[in-house]
């Protein structure tokens, strides 16, 4: 069995345009993997097409968790078998507290009859919410009502801490956030690092990867990966912009 | 239409709880004071001699109006004490942990009483006690309400046959840290009952009262006409809050809530109806001096053919007064809610700040939400918003809620539970609201 995210050749469009067109790219268990691309290249649509939004259709290939094509699963049979989408806007859920949330997805994962341990849990979640320096009023609070961006995306981390998944694409987590938040964000993702765990992180900036630092650099590009390199490809990004990967010829 | 009431069927052990020509009186041991003897026979009277309200009457626009006819619901013979031993077990089961007095009423009759925390100096009795034993206090009060909102003819009948409830008299700086219980069972095909909630808070005094309205089985054709009295004087601060939770089938449930709030004095109530096939809610809450504070809340959960009707007024007669409605529906199956509601600012009543919302989450196509929402401005430097609005579970919302691994029917539930709890939320009191809550999750769970 192959451990890693893999996504093999795959073509999605909304609304009858094509976003994706043939993207492949492998994050074995255990590596950190960066897409960067231009605005438009399809990073968000990727991540939403694996989490499985409904607006998106794939016409043609696959994505594999392991052995599993996540494509044959439902929304939420994704997240169960171990995949995990930090989004790029969280959504605003009014009148549910952001403990009920957490604790509703990992009850679902529970078999059926058996109830979550509620004092075990609490404890889990208010050490991971210290590491974050997440304030408690944080779980009786709506989920994300009123929160500010940082919030949202350290929220969105205490939810992967929360749901150890195998698998984790961050979109554009450091999107809106200061230089103190993104660092607190970036060290609960480390923490979370493991040989078990791949990660794939989609970001606009080279400044995230200071902080979350990958193994492996792909360049997004109208929907495929034009370039591959090491972790210093996203400073000569930073540095030179796409223009030169994107006007050279593609590999055969 | 007809609205006589009849009497039952059998002739009852207690001819003194059943109808006839003559309102229904208090078990015979009862004597009951003069000013009262007549106030029954003027209500009984008015009830008798008032129309039925018609489809013309805007007090009742898009009513289901067959929902008024209720001959052949009446007072009937008390619960086994059988049946009282299980209702007191349950009513016991389900009350909060902490609590200043539970009192459990069923078919108009007191059953079980607890006083664990009542502060010194405090009134917290039956109404038929208080007759006996506050009667000029009571007095001052009791059935003084005049106006409603449409609800004239049930107002009278609550008048001439009101049986159960308690009246709270919290003296000036009284204040209960916990909330007074009391459960209103209804059972038996046809039975009646006639709850009645008098409270008031004097200068400064605090209190919490809690109904629960409940049914002692199921799809048996009840009718309750329950009535709220509110008042809270300089400084007081009454919550009042109303869990319907009848039998979905067979049970009417008529409400009638009154308000009236004093000096820098606050009123909260709140509404949260599950049950019944046909519900009236009718709220009239008046800041009548300067400084008083009126908020209102309802979450209301409906289903297959239930109909929930609220018609309300916020009435600001003083200055700087300050009122918030907050009012959610979510509806399912062919479920109807109305919602009618006022804000009404009186000549001379500058600088009022007042709100009104009502929205609905709808959960099907074939149900109907109707709101009417309305302002009536008489004075200056004035702030007032209404607002309604009708919309379905957002789609982004459901799809984040299940990337979190949370399967699709769970997650609906989840946010139509939320939008519920919004409402909920802004009443007072951990251990109440937990009551409200839990309910509201029992509900959701039999709706498929």
């Amino acid at each position: 069995m192959r451990q890693s995210l893999r996504i093999e050749n795959l073509h999605a469009s909304v609304d009858g345009h094509e976003i994706l067109k043939g993207l492949t790219l492998e994050v074995p268990k255990g590596e950190v993997h960066a897409i960067m691309g231009p605005n438009g290249s399809g990073k968000s649509t990727l991540s939403k097409v694996i989490a499985g939004h409904e607006a998106y259709t794939v016409t043609e290939g696959a994505v594999f968790l392991d052995d599993l094509n996540l494509l044959d699963l439902e929304i939420d049979e994704r997240s169960r078998a171990g995949f995990f989408l930090a989004f790029q806007y969280p959504h605003e859920i009014p009148g549910v507290s952001n403990a009920n949330f957490i604790r509703a997805a990992r009850q679902a994962r529970l078999p059926k009859g058996q109830e979550i341990d509620a004092v075990a849990f609490y404890r889990e979640m208010y050490a991971k919410m210290d590491e974050l320096g997440m304030d408690r009023k944080f779980t009786a609070r709506s989920v994300n009502e009123g929160f500010s961006g940082g919030e949202k995306k350290r929220n969105e981390i205490l939810q992967m801490m929360m749901l150890e998944p195998r698998y984790a694409i961050l979109d554009e987590t450091d999107s809106g956030l200061d230089i103190d938040a993104l660092k607190i964000v970036a060290q609960g993702v480390n923490a979370m690092r493991s040989p078990e765990r791949g990660f794939l992180v989609i970001t606009h900036y080279q400044r995230l990867l200071d902080y979350i630092v990958p193994d492996v650099v792909h360049v997004l590009h109208d929907g495929r990966i034009i370039h591959t390199g090491g972790k210093e490809l996203a400073y000569e990004l930073e540095e030179k912009g796409y223009d030169w990967i994107i006007n050279e010829p593609v590999a055969a | 239409m007809s609205m006589v009431l009849s009497p039952p069927e059998e002739t009852t052990i207690r001819p003194a709880a059943s109808w006839s020509d003559a309102p229904p009186v208090y078990d015979a041991n009862t004597s009951l004071p003069d000013w009262y003897s007549d106030l029954r026979s003027a209500a009984w009277a008015r009830f008798a001699a008032l129309p039925v309200p018609a489809r013309t009457n805007q007090h009742w626009r898009f009513a289901d109006l067959k929902h008024l006819a209720i001959e052949g619901r009446a007072p009937t013979a008390p619960v086994s004490d059988l049946v009282a031993a299980e209702l007191i077990a349950r009513a016991v089961s389900e009350r909060p942990a902490d609590y200043a007095a539970h009192f459990v009423f069923a078919n108009n009759r007191l059953i079980h009483t607890e006083t664990p925390a009542l502060p010194a100096g405090v009134v917290c009795v039956t109404v038929g006690e208080a007759l006996a034993s506050h009667s000029e206090l009571l007095r001052e009060h009791f059935l003084k309400q005049a106006d409603f909102l449409g609800g004239e003819k049930f107002a009278a009948l609550h008048a001439a046959a009101t049986l159960s409830g308690l009246f709270v008299h919290f003296p000036k700086g009284a204040v209960a840290e916990y909330p007074v219980i009391v459960h209103h069972f209804v059972g038996g095909e046809g039975a009646a009952i006639f709850p009645h909630s008098l409270i008031v808070a004097e200068d400064h005094a605090s209190v919490t009262v809690l109904d629960l309205f409940e049914s002692v089985g199921g799809n048996e054709e009840t009718l309750t006409v329950g009535m709220a009295d509110l008042h809270a004087a300089r400084g007081g601060r009454v919550q009042y809050v109303a869990v319907q939770d009848l039998s979905a089938k067979g049970a009417r449930h008529v409400h009638l809530q009154h308000s009236r709030v004093g000096r820098d004095a606050s009123v909260k109530v709140g509404f949260l109806n599950l049950g019944a096939e046909w519900v009236r809610n009718e709220s009239i809450n008046r800041m009548v001096e300067n400084g008083a504070d009126g908020q209102i809340f309802s979450a209301n959960l409906a289903n297959e053919s239930q109909e929930f009707d609220q018609r309300t007024l916020q009435s600001h007669e003083a200055q700087h007064t300050t009122s918030d409605l907050f009012f959610k529906n979510a509806l399912y199956d062919r479920a109807r809610t109305i919602f009618s509601g006022l804000i009404q600012v009186l000549p001379g009543s500058h600088h009022t700040d007042s709100y009104q919302t009502c929205r609905n989450l709808m959960g099907s196509d074939e149900a109907e939400a109707n709101s009417m929402p309305g302002l009536e401005i008489d004075a200056d430097q004035v702030k007032c918003s209404h607002g309604s609005t009708s919309g379905t579970i957002s789609d982004e919302e459901i799809f984040y809620l299940r990337a979190r691994g949370i399967p699709a029917e769970d997650a609906r539930k989840m946010i139509s539970l939320g939008f519920l709890n919004e409402s909920i939320d802004r009443l007072d009191g951990d251990g109440l609201k937990a009551v409200l809550f839990s309910r509201v999750e029992r509900k959701f769970a039999s709706i498929g």
